[in-house]
């Protein structure tokens, strides 16, 4: 992105002046050199979110900000209701509450690597993964509807988890204010035999050593210690979600003009949260966010099970769960008043900062666990919010690397086979049934997350605490 | 005027589809091809199973969107994955034939699931010399 566009405010802050119809100033966080890599397709859909009715502040970017689909993926945005501000179905997304959880296992990579092969085997015959798997659970109408309200807390009461669980996910493990009949027949069909599954893309789940510490006291907090493994899996609310978020974009893009709303882009779709289509919407996307949380708490007791039969001495409590593709009212200062605010991250990571209310207390001193994914074959982080990151872009950091190549360019320069063997000669082992769609995830085909994580970092969005590395990834 | 015709085209973290033809309707057809092709090849895929499908729209792209997406949702809920279409449209009126078989992951070794076609880089016109474009952006 040509860099003369901006004002710099910092060496990590770049600022877009309002132009044209924008009602605010765009923001990215970043450095130079991942400004300059950046598609010029961020610039335009920056400034095309900051021209919503009741955008509050900036539009702001992410590190890992790249071309997305009306937001910018790495996007954040708040709207006040009562000035107007709306709710956007594409700035949530499709993938409604795709998140990362972690869990610890109180394994050391001494523990693991004896049983490296038979873990990697018996948690890919455990964990449904890739297109058409499908999960041991079938739903009924009455159970669907249950799951809906419930989140992670259904899944609990179903057996598949323990009450601790809950205390280590965003919102204890359940979105309130989900409105299970705002959510058609089409998309509960869609996700009936989808429970428990991990997806396919850019989903997966990891078992990692944590192979460096940055911040001693934070990880201490954390219970992450050099060579100890964890497990980290990335997906989200599957089908149900996808359906939703197809679903409410068309109908808020219909329904824009009704509502006096120029789109400059029809994929930035929204409606006034004060509508009866902003409220439906608000109403099923909760919903999505219940079944992405338990979707992840079926998954996590499939992880436990595949655990306990290789290594019986595990025990897999929760680091945390967050997500990254949501919108939640939230509380923000913004000139000197405390607002309640619709903060949209569309591929971004709430981060409070220490003393955070919603944070549990276990952590609370240290600020919320922000899980950062990287590919395949590349390193993950963890960090934590920090206080500045309230003033900077409503609590929020970036949430991966971000494609560097198309998926078509990725398969055209390698195989999948090639992909797998070069990793497994460097320990890492990958279970997969799509070799092509391997060849599409290769690890040369996203960024350098490393570069995200430290202008994250740099920006003062969180701090880094640890970096773990994959030694087995199961792919879908 | 050349033969109907499907197409990728590059998006940063997803994929563009891009049906061509003689029609509207052809343009359509291409483009589900497009689609399928994300997936995987759809000469490997046999035409054992027919689906009707039916949409209706205000204008004709987002009658292409939900072309796509009434395919992403039967393909979906039925398990299975289409490799030929035929499409009639009638003042933003689809009614269409797809015919496929189900989902063999060793067979048509499955690269993605497709979670919902997108407005970015939304498209249905008649170029300059007549031939239809249909095309738009898939969220994988």
């Amino acid at each position: 992105m040509d860099i003369s566009l901006f004002s710099r405010h910092t060496e990590y802050e770049w600022e877009i002046a309002p132009h044209g119809t924008m009602r605010v100033p765009a923001i990215i966080y970043a450095d130079e050199t991942l400004i300059h890599g950046m598609d010029h397709k961020v610039y335009e859909q920056l400034c095309n979110v900051a021209t919503l009715p009741g955008i509050v502040k900036a539009s702001c970017a992410m590190p890992d900000a790249h071309w997305g689909y009306g937001f910018p993926i790495g996007g954040v945005a708040a709207f006040d209701a009562d000035e107007g501000g709306v709710v956007s179905a594409g700035g949530v997304g499709f993938d409604i509450s795709c998140g990362v959880r972690c869990l610890h296992t109180g394994l050391t990579v001494e523990d693991v690597m004896p049983v490296q092969k038979a873990l990697a085997d018996t948690l890919y015959k455990e964990i449904p993964a890739g297109l058409g798997s499908t999960g041991a659970i079938r739903l009924d109408r009455e159970e669907m509807d249950a799951m809906l309200a419930g989140g992670a807390h259904w899944a609990v009461e179903q057996g598949w988890g323990t009450a601790a669980d809950l205390e280590r996910i965003e919102e204890h493990g359940r979105m309130r204010g989900a409105h299970p009949d705002c959510v058609s027949e089409h998309a509960k069909t869609r996700q009936r035999d989808e429970m428990g599954t991990l997806g396919s893309g850019n989903h997966y789940l990891e078992v990692q050593k944590v192979a460096a510490v940055y911040d001693a006291a934070a990880a201490e907090v954390f219970g992450l210690r050099e060579n100890s493994v964890v497990v980290s899996m990335h997906c989200g609310s599957r089908g149900l979600g996808h359906q939703i978020g197809t679903e409410f974009l068309k109908k808020m893009v219909v329904a824009a003009v009704h509502h006096g709303i120029a789109l400059p882009d029809r994929e930035l779709a929204c409606a006034p949260v004060n509508s009866e289509i902003g409220e439906a919407y608000l109403g099923a996307m909760r919903a999505g966010i219940n079944c992405a949380l338990a979707n992840r708490q079926i998954l996590t007791h499939l992880t436990r099970a595949a655990f306990a039969k290789v290594l019986p001495r595990a025990h897999l409590p929760l680091l945390y769960d967050v997500s990254h593709n949501t919108c939640k009212v939230e509380r923000h200062v913004v000139d000197d008043r405390s607002r309640e605010l619709y903060v949209h991250r569309k591929g971004a990571t709430r981060a409070f900062g220490p003393g955070h209310p919603d944070i549990p207390p276990a952590l609370r001193a240290v600020g919320q666990p922000v899980l950062i994914g990287g590919s395949m074959g590349t390193s993950s982080y963890i960090l934590a919010g920090t206080a500045a990151g309230e003033t900077l872009a409503f609590s929020s950091a970036c949430h991966g690397a971000g494609r560097a190549m198309s998926r078509h360019q990725a398969f055209r320069r390698w195989k999948g086979r090639q992909v797998i063997d070069e990793l497994a000669a460097r320990g890492i082992l990958i279970r997969s049934p799509s070799s092509r769609g391997v060849a599409e995830e290769a690890p040369g085909a996203y960024k350098d997350v490393s570069a995200v994580v430290d202008a994250a970092d740099a920006a003062g969005l969180a701090r880094k605490v640890a970096r773990v590395e994959p030694l087995i990834c199961i792919k879908g | 005027m050349r033969d109907a015709r499907w197409e990728h085209f590059p998006h940063e973290a997803d994929m563009g589809v891009r049906g061509v033809g003689a029609t509207i309707e052809q343009a359509f057809e291409q483009a589900a091809l497009a689609m399928i092709a994300v997936i995987t090849d759809p000469e490997k895929i046999a035409a054992s199973e027919a689906a009707e499908i039916a949409c209706r729209a205000p204008d004709d792209e987002l009658l292409f969107v939900d072309w796509l997406n009434a395919l992403i949702y039967e393909m979906a809920i039925r398990k299975l994955l289409f490799g030929r279409f035929e499409v009639h449209i009638d003042a933003h009126c689809l009614t269409a034939r797809a015919w496929g078989e189900p989902l063999n992951p060793e067979k048509h070794q499955p690269a993605v699931e497709i979670k919902g076609a997108t407005y970015t880089a939304l498209r249905v016109a008649r170029d300059p010399i007549g031939e239809w474009v249909a095309q738009c952006v898939v969220d994988v």
